[in-house]
């Protein structure tokens, strides 16, 4: 079981409920991070940061929109080359993704 | 006739499943096609499997609503063909192309039942790409769906039904809503009464909804507008202007929309014809009160074809169901029509109900007028107010689609299902037309983007498909 309370938290998104969900380990941009079951990629990749991607043209930084697979905003890349609309895929054990830098 | 006929349903919500079941109560054995993994649609979205909050946790005040249509379809599984996780993502001479784990395939049918359903309807503010801002519907999705809130201190700015009850599911579940910021006035709300008391129950939700904020002491501030985010690398403050001045508010999350619109780029494709709805202020696909469109054994139903909520899509999916029965020669009996005949009445009631919300909830003033040059409207391709303005002027563009060819506006992977009604709007405002006049964004092929296919089967698109890159 994992504590997930709302304690100094980077990411944008709050867990809030559903919390007793078997936890899995990702990688994103190489580190060891947890999961829970169930989780999208992108509520795996924003409960740990702001950001899941930038944008092609002024390179700044994006973390989806309409969550409902419309906006096409929140696209991540695995580390070998597949891109996957985050907001509706669901998040696999030992899934290894890449996103922008955490900015300190 | 029965043998040769293929129907297809495409989308699983509480149009797409009641229309499935009409056409199985009538012995027909449908394929229904939806792209999420789990039916319901997105007003009864289900939490992934090893979730367990209860349906009143997760509709509230909808549960047995939502109940009564996920467990619709439950008993329809052996008795329909479900794709679920299923793109339609083109359609052509009676097939569809679809894209599932990775390939595509084609999928022909004889009758198509449209159920696509809508997504919010957007008018940026400077600084609505940031990270933390999110749709309405968005936000909902978070937490229905993945039981988390969009930020630690969130304030909901917009309008439209949604702005209430998602600000309340918010609250109740815990998070931290600290404002509410509604374009329309309170004073257009109480005149909108007397038209929404057709709907009794969905108004009092929406009266439920807001005097349960305000007795928890969360700020709501009526003819209001949201005018800024700022934030370094995600959402700090928010600015918003009322008759008073300009305020700001901290917070790290936005969710905003105002109203919903219609999901109709496969009807676009079908090549159904559109009409302009004033309810809507957009161009929506031509249907008759059966939810027959202008093309033969091609229906519309639910939100996909003009916003009329969930309870609508109900009905006018079965109604389509029956459509297509009564087209077909399957059954006629009295019954039936009796049937057809209620239903119709319902959608009609409905659509008062409908003008008393756009009475109850409205646009900013003058909203195009008063965007800044610098604000970003495409998020796409990252064009701005301004970008539009100056391509208007300089090309002489006067309607939608010679500015997105100027422009790109709308042309990047959303396909304008984020931009495309406010660029409407500041086009109609910087040509001094009707919104009418400027037209609407062409779908096209692929509806949503698809990966580049290695499936040797794949069949080959015809050669006018429209590139979208």
């Amino acid at each position: 079981m994992s504590q997930h309370t709302a304690k100094t938290h980077n990411g944008q998104l709050v867990r809030l409920v559903e919390l007793n969900r078997k936890s899995i380990q990702i990688f994103i941009n190489g580190e060891a991070t947890e999961a829970l079951e169930g989780d999208t990629l992108l509520t795996a990749v924003l409960t740990h940061q702001k950001a899941i991607r930038q944008a092609e043209f002024s390179h700044s930084d994006r973390a989806g929109f309409c969550l409902m697979g419309a906006c096409q905003d929140c696209w991540v890349a695995t580390e070998d080359g597949t891109r996957l609309r985050s907001c509706s895929t669901l998040v696999q054990a030992n899934m290894r993704l890449v996103t922008p830098k955490a900015k300190p | 006739m029965t043998q040769s006929l293929q129907a297809v349903i495409v989308g699983a919500g509480p149009a797409g499943i009641r229309a499935a079941q009409t056409l199985v109560a009538h012995g027909l054995r449908p394929i229904v096609i939806d792209e999420s993994a789990r039916w319901g649609g997105q007003i009864y979205r289900q939490a992934p499997h090893n979730f367990t909050r209860s349906s009143k946790q997760l509709y509230g005040f909808d549960a047995p609503k939502a109940d009564a249509v996920l467990s619709a379809m439950d008993a329809l599984l052996s008795k329909v063909d479900y794709r679920p996780n299923t793109l339609v993502w083109n359609a052509e001479g009676g097939q569809l192309d679809v894209l599932f784990e990775g390939s595509t395939s084609v999928i022909d049918y004889t009758d198509l039942i449209v159920a696509t359903g809508a997504t919010d309807r957007i008018l940026p503010f400077k600084g609505w790409t940031l990270p933390g801002v999110f749709s309405m519907g968005g936000a909902q999705v978070a937490l229905k769906f993945q039981g988390c809130a969009i930020g630690q201190k969130i304030v909901f700015a917009g309008t439209g039904p949604l702005l209430y009850l998602v600000a309340y599911q918010y609250a109740k579940a815990g998070a931290n809503v600290v404002a509410v910021i509604d374009s329309s006035h309170f004073s257009q709300q109480v005149k909108a009464v007397p038209a929404l008391l057709n709907q009794a129950m969905v108004f009092a939700k929406g009266v439920y909804s807001l005097a349960w904020l305000k007795a928890h002491g969360i700020a709501i501030h009526h003819g209001a507008t949201p005018i800024e985010v700022k934030g370094a690398q995600s959402v700090e403050k928010l600015i918003w202007r009322n008759t008073q001045g300009e305020h700001q508010i901290d917070c790290d999350a936005v969710a905003t929309g105002y109203g919903l619109r219609s999901e109709s780029q496969l009807a676009d494709i079908l090549g159904c014809k559109f009409v302009f709805s004033n309810a809507e202020n957009s161009w929506i696909p031509e249907k008759d009160l059966s939810g027959r469109s202008t093309l033969q054994h091609v229906y519309l139903a639910g939100d996909g074809a003009g916003i009329q909520g969930a309870d609508a899509a109900e009905w006018a999916g079965e109604l389509a169901g029956l459509a297509l029965i009564e087209d077909r020669q399957l059954k006629q009996h009295a019954k039936h029509s009796t049937r057809s005949h209620a239903l119709a009445g319902y959608l009609q009631k409905r659509m008062a109900f409908g003008q008393g919300l756009n009475m109850a909830f409205q646009d900013p003033p003058n909203w195009a007028r008063q965007t800044t040059d610098d604000t970003v409207i495409c998020r796409c391709e990252e064009i701005t107010a301004g970008d539009i303005r100056q391509t208007a002027q300089s090309t002489g563009a006067q309607d939608l689609n010679r500015l997105k060819a100027m422009c790109r506006v709308g042309m990047g992977r959303c396909q304008g299902r984020m931009c495309g009604p406010a660029a409407a709007e500041l086009l109609a405002d910087c040509t001094q037309q009707s919104i009418v006049k400027v037209g609407r964004l062409r779908g096209q092929a692929p509806i949503k983007p698809i990966p580049f296919l290695q499936n040797p089967t794949v069949k080959t698109m015809s050669c006018d498909a429209k590139e979208d890159e």
